[in-house]
């Protein structure tokens, strides 16, 4: 196992996001924060905290389950559905900014586009990850990166953060040799 | 899980679980979202030996929201009442392709022999069987209950439900008796001796025979329909009495803790086992109970038929 990313550099990487989102939304305002649970969700509320920080306003933040849309599920036991929480303002006209923790086949976010869709018409759709990892399945692509990493599809990335984890870590395991 | 036979077949885990998922169905269907495509190309059947208006309709609903195709199959006026076996029904809708079959039968354990015959691949839901089960009821009978008294998350623990009436006949008692008891609460039965069954002690939950002396007691009140097209005998000695032993009015519901609530799994006789300004009274979720039964079995089905199909097994004969 090795780490590829600390708890600075993770929080570096999410402060960068941050601006980066502002900075191509021209702002803060009409900008929704969805993160897509566990760890995206968590993701999320931190971005937030930096973009409130500094705009100084309070950014609309929710989460949302991509289970039900997953196209796997008659692939595996079925999975327990996560909490969903659209901000009280809805997502329409809204620029809609997917959050996850590692970008792998893209068929997470193709499952969150599915959901958008039941939600609403959002003006626009991007997407920040704090991992992108390769390998990608579908024709889709982040709009915010906090750290490219190229892996094999043996290994698996994981990110471990302080509100479930105990700690701030990215790390890479199954790795042939360190 | 494969099937969902009886609330015996599911763990506290498991139970839990399927209240979890309804939560937050329901959440979603009372928001955002009003149908899923989760089920897309799934076939649901609804085999109904015995009369249902919400069961039926509540599975129809659940199952549509979760873009299921749903086959209402009903005795009357189909091959069933021409005598066909249990059998050849279950090799028709497996020809047909039937990923979950809803079953409600008159006879207790037809739902058992439907998915232990291994006649057909598809999940076995009892949805009702004589007078022996009706778990997705008691599941959502739990789950309202969890909503109005344990803020809609974890178990039932500490909770004191009464369940009151005819007990002998009822299927709705026997699968919230044991899922009530597993989620934790205490179970008490209140009716009079002649309604409830044999070997009611071995259910584990108190007996009385006075509502009078339990109502000021219990966290919720659950009425049972009395049954009368299963009575063939005498059971009390009159309506009239037995209203006014075991009928829950106003008068009672006053009685109840400030937070107590009042249910019945329908269809109601009003005037008998509740009177008419007790149904409406805010205290009864009534109504709501059939709302939440749809969550309820939008989480069954999700959780029965988006895993993995198993095969059919190979010293199984079938489509001869």
């Amino acid at each position: 196992m090795s780490v590829v990313l600390n708890a600075g550099e993770i929080a570096r990487a999410l402060k960068r996001i941050s601006h980066e989102i502002l900075e191509k939304n021209h702002g803060s305002s009409e900008v929704l924060l969805l993160g897509i649970p566990t760890r995206g969700a968590f993701l999320s509320a931190r971005i937030a905290r930096e973009i409130n920080e500094i705009e100084n306003t309070s950014i609309p933040v929710g989460t949302l389950d991509i289970t039900m849309y997953r196209d796997d599920l008659r692939m595996r036991p079925p999975r327990t559905l996560l909490p969903t929480e659209i901000p009280s303002c809805g997502i329409d006209d809204k620029h809609v900014v997917l959050i996850d923790d590692v970008f792998y086949s893209g068929r997470t976010i193709r499952a969150a586009l599915d959901a958008l869709n039941e939600i609403g018409r959002p003006r626009s759709v991007q997407l920040a990850v704090l991992i992108d990892r390769g390998h990608r399945e579908l024709p889709i692509r982040a709009d915010f990166v906090g750290k490219n990493i190229p892996t094999s599809k043996e290994e698996s990335v994981r990110v471990h953060l302080s509100e479930i984890d105990n700690e701030d870590a990215v790390t890479i395991e199954g790795r042939g040799k360190e | 899980m494969r099937h969902l036979l009886s609330i015996n077949d599911l763990s506290m885990t498991e139970a839990i679980e399927i209240l979890d998922t309804a939560t937050e169905l329901s959440r979603l269907s009372e928001g955002a979202v009003k149908k899923f495509p989760t089920l897309r190309g799934r076939t649901v059947v609804n085999l109904f030996f015995e009369d249902s208006t919400r069961t039926r309709i509540s599975f129809e609903a659940a199952a549509k929201r979760l873009s299921a195709d749903v086959i209402n199959f009903s005795a009357k006026g189909s091959s069933l009442s021409k005598g066909e076996s249990l059998k050849d029904t279950a090799l028709t809708l497996q020809a047909m392709g039937a990923d979950a079959v809803v079953i409600r039968h008159g006879a207790s354990g037809a739902p058992h022999q439907l998915a232990r015959q291994q006649w057909m691949t598809g999940s076995v839901i009892n949805a009702g069987d004589g007078t022996h089960e009706h778990p997705t009821q008691a599941l959502l009978d739990a789950f309202t209950i969890r909503r109005h008294l344990a803020q809609g998350s974890g178990d039932l623990q500490g909770l004191r439900i009464g369940i009151v009436g005819d007990v002998l006949h009822s299927r709705v008692a026997r699968s919230n008796v044991l899922l009530l008891q597993k989620l934790g609460a205490k179970v008490v039965l209140i009716a009079p001796p002649t309604l409830l069954p044999v070997g009611v002690e071995e259910w584990g939950a108190e007996v009385s025979y006075s509502l009078d002396s339990e109502i000021d007691n219990v966290n919720a009140i659950m009425m049972l329909r009395v049954q009368r097209e299963r009575m063939d005998d005498l059971y009390f000695p009159s309506e009239r009495e037995y209203s006014r032993n075991f009928g829950l009015n106003l008068e009672r519901i006053n009685a109840m803790k400030s937070d107590a609530i009042v249910m019945h799994p329908g269809p109601m006789n009003r005037g008998l086992e509740i009177s008419a300004d007790g149904a409406d009274s805010p205290r009864s979720v009534i109504v709501e109970q059939v709302a939440n039964g749809v969550s309820v079995r939008m989480a069954v089905l999700y959780l029965l038929l988006s895993g993995s199909k198993p095969e059919l097994s190979s010293t199984l004969e079938v489509g001869v």
